[in-house]
Formats: structure tokens, sequence, C-alpha cells
């Protein structure tokens, strides 16, 4: 496989509604920026591209099939290669990956990974109903389908096995919307108290309406490029930024449709098959895993997802990450609920399975520098959602992932103030940072590593 | 008890409207003021009814309606689905039909819905819950009934249970739901 080299992004702004455009014309707003901040004309790049990879979730959304080449076609991309990947709340991280393919694979030099989604077209209600259609429609969408549902059963599970509180989820919330309220792109940017979190309307008990992401219209472009690629733009009057950002790993995971199905394995197997290389190599972390077990823990269970874990370790193997905690700079990551979260600090092994919750209220994963109003124990050592993920951003599915990889590359070019117009959320010296793209009840996961060129 | 909620939901319809402002001449001054135009929205509608199959998994559906809960089990291993599953996912054999309505069970996981679907907005605030039964590997996804779902706790989680069954079947999966036992 070749190096491939994230050189560009952009965003629109994330919204509740837009109205005022439609769906090719919101994609275009990202792609014209992306372009324009490699300091290319629009003919110019439109020449230099080989093709593009599209990505939305829902064809109900819309109420229309075929919209990835409407917006090829708006673009003005055609007749160039193209394809649309949907993978539910992962499509967005699949995207990017498929990108990357299509440039490491030799098949392209430049590619231009786009997502979109326009949640707006129908109301909150139907539109998680739709969402819900995203689990089985024999077995679990007629007892009441509604991911928010499924998520808190989640919860449950991990409260009971592992002690975690509502409280520690909120923490969660408190920093991303407390971060966002630095993003300009962010739909949601406020400062909030773990008691507004707790106090909130419940939606699914002990997820409040605060625990959980919203629908959005909204956008995302990434410029992927080849060496060979990188030349030729160059060679047009690109200006890419340097040190350049390159994606060093790639890993996806997958699950059962119906989280009711996901196996119960023993101790042994978990440590063989899914144990990250740091908690195989030690011994407390063995003892405490088997006292786990003891108690009732079986994996991945309801409380943890296989998929991510799977897709981290293959992104950590492909990068060369043995500690992700203390080797990644930061990392932007799938909060549709404050649990997910914590549930993905365990599978990306920042910490072990059962401490997220405390993981969360430690303050690790905060941004230095931003006051959050909470007697945080620890200073932070890898922040996690700097952008204010997508509890804050907003969620238009297959625009997040890209949302995602956007905001790691102006972090990685140190980029992120001239974007957002502010300083506060660069992390300082960053050079690594990960990625995590989640659909279903775990059922495809992403992780990319993204990190500055040497 | 959260506060009141501080604006009216809003809905979609309206009235409808037979004709919008716009320019009486097309003159590029009256054309370029269009560019600061606010947009048209317009309902569509979309209404479809599916004849869905339930395939190899009709029996299960079929057992509801006699009031038996069935499930699949890999003969050889004996790795055992309660949602159904036609062939087992380790071995790749075709399952088996067996009866366990009468399995001991017990809630894994559960929530208090106080939202959910347009579909179900109507049944709010209703349990959700994961069922396990003994001798099953997988769980099932299913409604609590016999719990005040304003008294939500973890202590539900463990407790006995026991499915009930509609007499006038609709041949879904709540044709089957558990209560405290």
């Amino acid at each position: 496989m070749r190096p491939v080299y994230a050189i560009s992004g952009g965003v629109s702004k994330f919204a509740k509604a837009r109205p005022d455009k439609t769906f090719p014309a919101v994609v275009q707003e990202a792609y014209a920026y992306a372009i324009a901040d490699i300091g290319l004309e629009f003919p110019a790049f439109t020449r230099l591209a080989d093709g593009s990879v599209a990505s939305y979730f829902s064809d109900h959304f819309t109420r229309q099939l075929m919209a990835g080449i409407m917006v090829q076609d708006y673009l003005g991309l055609c007749p160039k290669p193209s394809h649309r990947v949907e993978g539910g709340g992962a499509t967005g991280g699949l995207c990017f990956q498929e990108a990357w393919k299509s440039v490491a694979s030799g098949h392209m030099d430049v590619c231009v990974a786009y997502g979109f989604e326009t949640m707006s077209h129908v109301e909150t209600w139907k539109g998680n109903e739709f969402i819900a259609l995203a689990s089985d429609v024999s077995f679990d969408y007629p007892v009441g389908g509604f991911y928010s549902g499924y998520y808190a059963m989640m919860v449950t599970r991990h409260m009971k096995e592992f002690g975690t509180t509502a409280e520690q989820l909120a923490h969660v919330s408190v920093k991303n919307h407390q971060n966002a309220f630095h993003n300009p792109y962010a739909q949601k940017r406020s400062r909030l108290t773990i008691e507004d979190v707790r106090t909130a309307p419940m939606v699914a008990w002990p997820l409040t309406r605060l625990d959980i992401c919203v629908m959005s219209d909204g956008a995302a472009v990434t410029l992927l490029a080849s060496e060979e690629g990188l030349r030729r733009l160059e060679d047009a009057g690109a200006h890419i930024a340097r040190p350049l950002v390159r994606v060093k790993g790639i890993g996806r995971g997958t699950d059962a449709m119906r989280m009711a199905d996901r196996p119960h394995t023993d101790y042994d197997y978990f440590m063989e098959h899914y144990a990250t290389e740091q908690e195989k190599g030690s011994d407390e972390t063995r003892r405490y895993y088997k006292a786990l077990w003891k108690q009732g823990t079986r994996y991945p269970g309801v409380h943890s997802f296989r998929a991510g874990r799977t897709a981290g370790n293959m992104a950590y193997r492909q990068a060369g990450i043995e500690n992700p905690l203390a080797e990644l700079d930061f990392i932007e990551l799938h909060d549709a609920y404050t649990s997910s979260e914590i549930q993905t600090y365990e599978d990306m092994g920042l910490c072990r399975y059962g401490e997220g919750g405390p993981f969360a209220a430690s303050g690790k994963a905060f941004m230095p520098g931003v006051e959050y109003g909470l007697r945080l124990s620890e200073k932070p050592v890898c922040p996690v959602n700097p952008s204010g993920g997508l509890i804050a951003c907003g969620h238009p599915v297959g625009a997040t992932g890209l949302m995602q990889a956007v905001f790691a590359i102006w972090q990685l070019q140190g980029s992120l103030g001239k974007h957002f117009g502010d300083e506060t959320l660069q992390v300082r010296g960053a050079q690594r940072g990960a990625i995590h793209s989640h659909a279903g009840t775990g059922t495809y996961v992403t992780v990319s590593i993204l990190e500055q060129e040497a | 008890m959260s506060n009141p909620a501080p604006k009216r939901e809003e809905s979609l319809g309206g009235y409808i409207v037979h004709g919008v402002p716009f320019p009486i001449e097309t003159d590029p001054g009256a054309l370029a003021f269009l560019k600061r135009m606010a947009p048209l929205r317009i309902e569509q509608e979309y209404c479809i009814t599916y004849l869905h199959s339930y395939g190899q998994d009709s029996p299960w559906f079929a057992g509801l309606t006699n009031r038996r809960l069935l499930a699949s089990r890999d003969e050889g291993s004996g790795y055992t689905y309660v949602n159904p599953r036609g062939h087992d996912m380790y071995s790749g054999e075709e399952t088996q039909w067996i009866d366990i309505t009468d399995r001991p069970a017990h809630v894994h996981a559960f929530t208090v819905c106080h939202f959910g679907s347009e579909e179900f907005l109507p049944e709010t605030p209703f349990v959700l819950a994961l069922v396990e039964f003994e001798g099953v590997d997988t769980l099932l996804l299913t409604r609590l009934l016999g719990l005040d779902p304003m008294s939500a706790t973890l202590d539900w989680i463990g407790m006995s249970v026991q499915p009930q069954f509609l007499r006038n079947s609709k041949l879904k999966p709540t044709d089957v739901y558990f209560v405290p036992k």
C-alpha cells in the first residue's frame, strides 16, 4: 500500500435545518472550502481529482435515491469514478477509509471524500423512527424501536456491573458542550453543569436530553492524495500545509445486528482475541479481568463494543501504537451518547473495561486550558472530542465521520485556530490523533490514525 | 419532576398557498434580488405498505401465537439463540427448534423510554428490557410490564420474570412480553 496524505478539509455549518440550500449545495460549501484552503481554483482542482467516494446514511431522510450522484454532478466531478458507501452512523468513517483505499491501492492519486445528511426534512420523532429502522425490523424495531432506548439498556448494564454513575456520564456532556463553545461549526455551544445534564428531560432512563446528540443538517469533505497526487497538485500551484498529515493506520470491526445476539465469551477467549497488547502484557490487568469475570462479566455482552475493540487494535497495529493513551495526542470519537463515549474509552484501550466511568470524571480526556467548572482529579492526558463531538457539533450522519477527519487534519496541521477563529481547542504539539466512527448498536466501527509526517 | 417545556412543539402542515411573491418584471435588478429570497418549503407525503416475510423465522412467530416461546439451537454445540437463526454462526449448520417457554428468565438490562420513535410515542413511558434465559446463549429484547416506570432502579436487573402472551396475536415480537415472577 502507498502512503496516503489527508491534505485538506471543509465542514459546512451544522444546524438543525438548512432550508436555505439543497444538500448538493451544502456539500459544495465544504468542498469549495477544502479546495480554497490549498490555494487552488475550482477548475484546477477538478481537473486533478481522480474521483470520489460519497457518504450518506439514509435514503429515507432525503426521500431521494441516488443522492450521491446528485452531489457528484453538482460538484462538477462527473464523469470521474465514484461510489456511495453506507454503514449507519459509521458511514463517514467508512467513506474516509474507502477514499484511503482508493489512493493507497494506486487506483487514484487524488480522491475526494464527501458526506452529508439532511435530517430536518422530517420531524424529530419521525427521524427517530427512521434511525430505528437501522435495527432488525422483524425482532427489534416493533418492540419499541428507539436508539436512545437501546443505548440506555447498555448503560444500565454498565452501571450494574461496573458501578458507573449517571454523574460520570454527565461529565462527558459538560466537557463536550464546553469544548464546542469555542467551535464555530458546532450546533450546540453551551456551558453546562452536571446538574443541568441530570435535570434535563429524561429520554431513556438514565439518559437525559443532554446525554444525547441531536439531529442535524450538514456536510463535510476531505481531500486525500498520494505522493504523486501531492506533486501534481503542487505543480498546479497548490499550497499544501507542512508537515504533511499522513493516514497511518485504519481498522474496522463488526458485530451482530441485534445487540441481544452479541456473544458472552469467557475470560480466556477475551484475553486471546480482544485484549490490547498493553492488557496482555500486564499481570495486574490479567488479575483485574479475572476478578471481573469471577463476578459475572462476559464479553462483549451488551455493555461493550467488540467491533470498536477490533477496529482499534487493528489500527494501532498498523500505526505501531502500543499505549494509545500515551501515544495519541487527541481523539475525535463517536459520542452519540455520553455513555457511548465512556464505552469507547474502554474499546479504544484508554482504560480497561469497567473503568470508563471513573476515567470520564478524572479529567484525563479534557482539554487543557479550558474552564469546565468541574473539580477534576487528574490533568488532561489525551483530549477526547476537543471539537465538542457529536453531542455538541451535531450528527448529520453521513458527514459526521468526515467532520472528525477534517478537525483531525486541522489539529495536526496546527491550523485549528485559523479555521475556528479561536486557538483554544488547538492541542499544542499534536503529532498523532485518532478518529472513530460507530454504527448501530456497535455493528460497524472504524478507527483511523492520522499523524504528522516526520 | 422536570420543568414543563418552555415552548410549544412544532408540527409540519399548514395552509396551502396558491402563489408566492415574485417580481412583476424580471429585469436584472429584480433577478439579482432573487439571490436574497427565502427558501420555499413544501410537504411531500410518503406512505407505503410492505408485505414483509419472516421467512425461515416464521415458526417463532407462529409459536407466540400459540403461547410458546421457541429458540434455535445448534445440535452439535448446543449454542442456543432466543432470537431465531436458521444457521449457527459458528458451525454454519442448520439449527433446530426448541421450546424455552418455561425456562427460568431474568432481566439482564432495561430502560424506561420516556420518548420514542413516532410510532411508539403514544405508548411512553414504557419499559424496554433484555431478558436472559437459563441455558440460552443470547438475550431477548422485549417489553416489561407490571413495574412502575417512574420508579426505575438498577435493582430490576436480575429480577426473575416470566412470559405472557397476547390472546389476540398480531404476529409481532410484542406478542410476548414479560412480567415479574
